[in-house]
């Protein structure tokens, strides 16, 4: 689905990534640890094609097509979404507004997707403005949700949320991997399993998203490159919590 | 008391107004045939009925309190379908009322500057538009002032009076024929919100290129009186200045000021908005909305607190969508006792790119992106209309972006 080649990245006069590559398939969702300043954003942002972030060296292949100079809305068309970390505020603009103009014409019924994030009172407030933590983060859930990616994209969406909320974004999350339909569900897991086309990639700092969402692999980015890639996330996790990031340098060799 | 008047005008003749450029008026005439009032508004020329519209006036006349339409000199026409409310040229409302001397020039001075004392001496007609006591008027009564001759110089004098316990919306459309391309006019607008009335003024101008506007008005609320004052330009004209002023005279008083304002290239807007708080308790809100595509537009707004105890804020928000223009915020805050609270905050930029790429990463393409984040920021919802009175102006608003964004 997403293929990263020796990826190189500058913002303003700094190189941020230094030759980053990976690989995610259809129905995978990794993850993705490294301590503040790491990249972490910046890599999120080259994949969407943010101004901001200039690729000097590397490409980017979204379903075999190379997409390395494509616009951001010419990605988002393809199948490519992603959830803020700090989204801007739109002033004048409805979150109902932004939902239909966003959906580019996928027929969906707002108020129903709105319901189980707790978001239907919001429709007719203006984007994020004056939004919690938690409402900005589920409000970016319910855009995607419309939008309904190939890629799902999330920067830290469990930072500055409280733990009830981390779970309607969990559910959210795993709706929009193809990972719930526990209840009701006709198919076998494995059928399931083997049906998921949608792919992820999660910033987590804390790791508590994944209390929620089941993930497949791990990565962490580390002075510009990824280090210990293709572990379990867990495994990962409980590395980074034991060690520190400092050990990552000892897979960087 | 007339003569006086005119002594106080004639004198006035040569002085300059505070702000904007002096304008010749040689460059126009004021001569103008006789237009015969119309019974039917339908059976007004198209064009000129679609003029009308896009400044929010409605020919069909459908859901609204009255009508008023003033072409170049001549009154064509005026209706009432409210009991409750008054609508007559003010040549007529002053032979009907003689109390309604002592409202003449009481708001605005006469000799306030060249085009007060012009008006006073050369203006024709204007309206008078008045709600009586208790009656709320749930359609909007419309007023237009219409420039159907190339060069004509109009000059209009208007009082609007909403009696106590009244409530009513005004809407205003001042806009020029299909083919006239210059102009002037001056329009001295004197307003009386009486104790616990309620008005909302909003006033739309679609001007053309050539033309000079020079809107002298001034409100007077009094005891729990409401004033909500709208304004919208978004069409190209190429100069007008105004200043309109509220004195909120009496005990919990409100005034809000909102205002869109679009700058067309070759266009010069200098628009104010002015709250001086008197009584006890009272509030003001200005909100001015700037955007410029290459004109030059200065936004003023000024917030004077006399007494203990009361509240302003003032929002100026500007939108650079051109190399070209300018945009200049000029809010004046002016505490003349302590114990008031005033406030004000200003932001002139272009669009954020962060808000363009957050809208393209879900699927907008960039102009799109930009549109929309224009229209957000012209959104009349904050001038908190009626919902039949918002569909309107919204409705003004899109017919002139269609046209002009």
């Amino acid at each position: 689905m997403l293929r990263i080649e020796d990826l190189h990245v500058q913002v303003g006069d700094r190189t941020i990534l230094q030759g980053v590559n990976l690989h995610i398939r259809p129905g995978e969702t990794h993850v993705l640890f490294g301590p503040n300043g790491s990249g972490k954003s910046t890599l999120l942002g080259a994949i969407l094609g943010f101004s901001r972030y200039k690729i000097t060296r590397g490409k980017i292949y979204f379903k075999d097509e190379d997409i390395t100079h494509l616009s951001v809305h010419e990605r988002a068309e393809r199948g490519i979404g992603i959830a803020f970390q700090r989204p801007p505020v739109l002033r004048g603009v409805t979150l109902r507004d932004l939902l239909r103009i966003s959906g580019q014409g996928n027929v969906v019924n707002i108020e129903e997707l709105a319901e189980p994030l707790n978001l239907v009172d919001f429709l007719g407030r203006d984007v994020n403005y004056g939004f919690s933590g938690g409402e900005t983060k589920r409000s970016e859930m319910l855009q995607l949700l419309v939008q309904n990616p190939d890629l799902v994209l999330l920067d830290e969406p469990e930072s500055g949320v409280d733990l009830e909320n981390i779970a309607l974004i969990g559910q959210a999350i795993n709706r929009l991997l193809q990972k719930d339909g526990l209840l009701g569900e006709e198919r076998s897991r494995r059928e399931m399993k083997e049906a998921r086309k949608k792919a992820g990639l999660i910033i987590t700092h804390t790791g508590y998203i994944l209390d929620y969402v089941p993930a497949d692999v791990g990565h962490v980015l580390y002075e510009g490159k990824l280090s210990c890639s293709g572990l379990n996330p867990r495994e990962l996790l409980g590395c980074i919590h034991k060690l520190g990031y400092g050990e990552c340098t000892r897979c960087l060799a | 008391m007339q003569e006086e008047r005119r002594l106080k005008a004639q004198k006035a003749l040569d002085k300059q107004a505070a702000y904007g450029e002096p304008v010749d008026f040689d460059r126009f005439h004021d001569e103008s045939e006789e237009h015969p009032y119309l019974e039917n508004l339908q059976e007004l020329p198209e064009e000129k009925q679609k003029a009308m519209l896009l400044a929010g006036v409605d020919v069909t006349e459908k859901e609204r309190a009255g009508t008023f339409i003033q072409e170049d000199h001549s009154v064509i026409h005026t209706s009432v379908l409210d009991d409750g409310v008054e609508v007559l040229s003010i040549t007529e409302a002053l032979e009907k009322y003689d109390w309604l001397e002592d409202y003449y020039w009481r708001a605005v001075a006469v000799d306030a500057d060249r085009y007060t004392a012009r008006t006073e001496l050369r203006g024709r007609n204007g309206y008078f538009v008045r709600a009586l006591p208790g009656v709320k008027a749930v359609y909007p009564v419309q007023a237009c002032l219409y420039i159907g001759q190339e060069g004509l110089l109009q000059s209009v004098h208007n009082i609007i009076i909403a009696e106590e316990g009244s409530e009513l919306h005004l809407i205003t459309g001042c806009t020029t024929g299909h083919d006239v391309g210059s102009g002037m006019h001056i329009g001295v607008s004197e307003i009386f919100v009486k104790k616990n009335a309620r008005l909302s003024f909003t006033m739309v101008h679609s001007w053309a290129e050539e033309v000079v506007v020079r809107p002298r008005t001034t409100t007077i609320v009094e005891e729990g009186g409401v004033f909500l004052s709208n304004y919208i330009c978004m069409k190209p004209v190429q100069d007008i200045q105004m200043y309109p002023t509220t004195y909120l005279t009496g005990k919990n008083g409100l005034a809000r000021y909102h205002s869109i304002l679009v700058g067309q290239p070759h266009s010069r807007l200098d628009v104010g908005s002015r709250v001086v708080l008197q009584g006890e308790g009272s509030r003001a809100e200005i909100v001015a909305r700037s955007l410029t595509k290459g004109g030059i537009i200065i936004n003023r707004g000024h917030l004077v607190g006399e007494v203990v105890g009361v509240k302003g804020h003032l929002e100026c928000r500007g939108l650079m969508l051109s190399k070209e223009g300018l945009i200049y915020a000029v809010p004046e805050l002016e505490a003349r006792v302590d114990g008031v609270d005033l406030s004000h905050e200003a932001a002139v930029g272009k669009i954020a790119e962060e808000e363009i790429e957050y809208l393209m990463a879900r699927g907008l393409t960039e102009e799109e992106a930009t549109a929309t984040i224009v229209r957000g920021f012209l959104n009349v919802k904050i001038m908190g209309l009626p919902p039949d009175l918002e569909e309107e102006v919204q409705r003004a608003i899109e017919q002139s972006e269609q046209s002009y964004l």
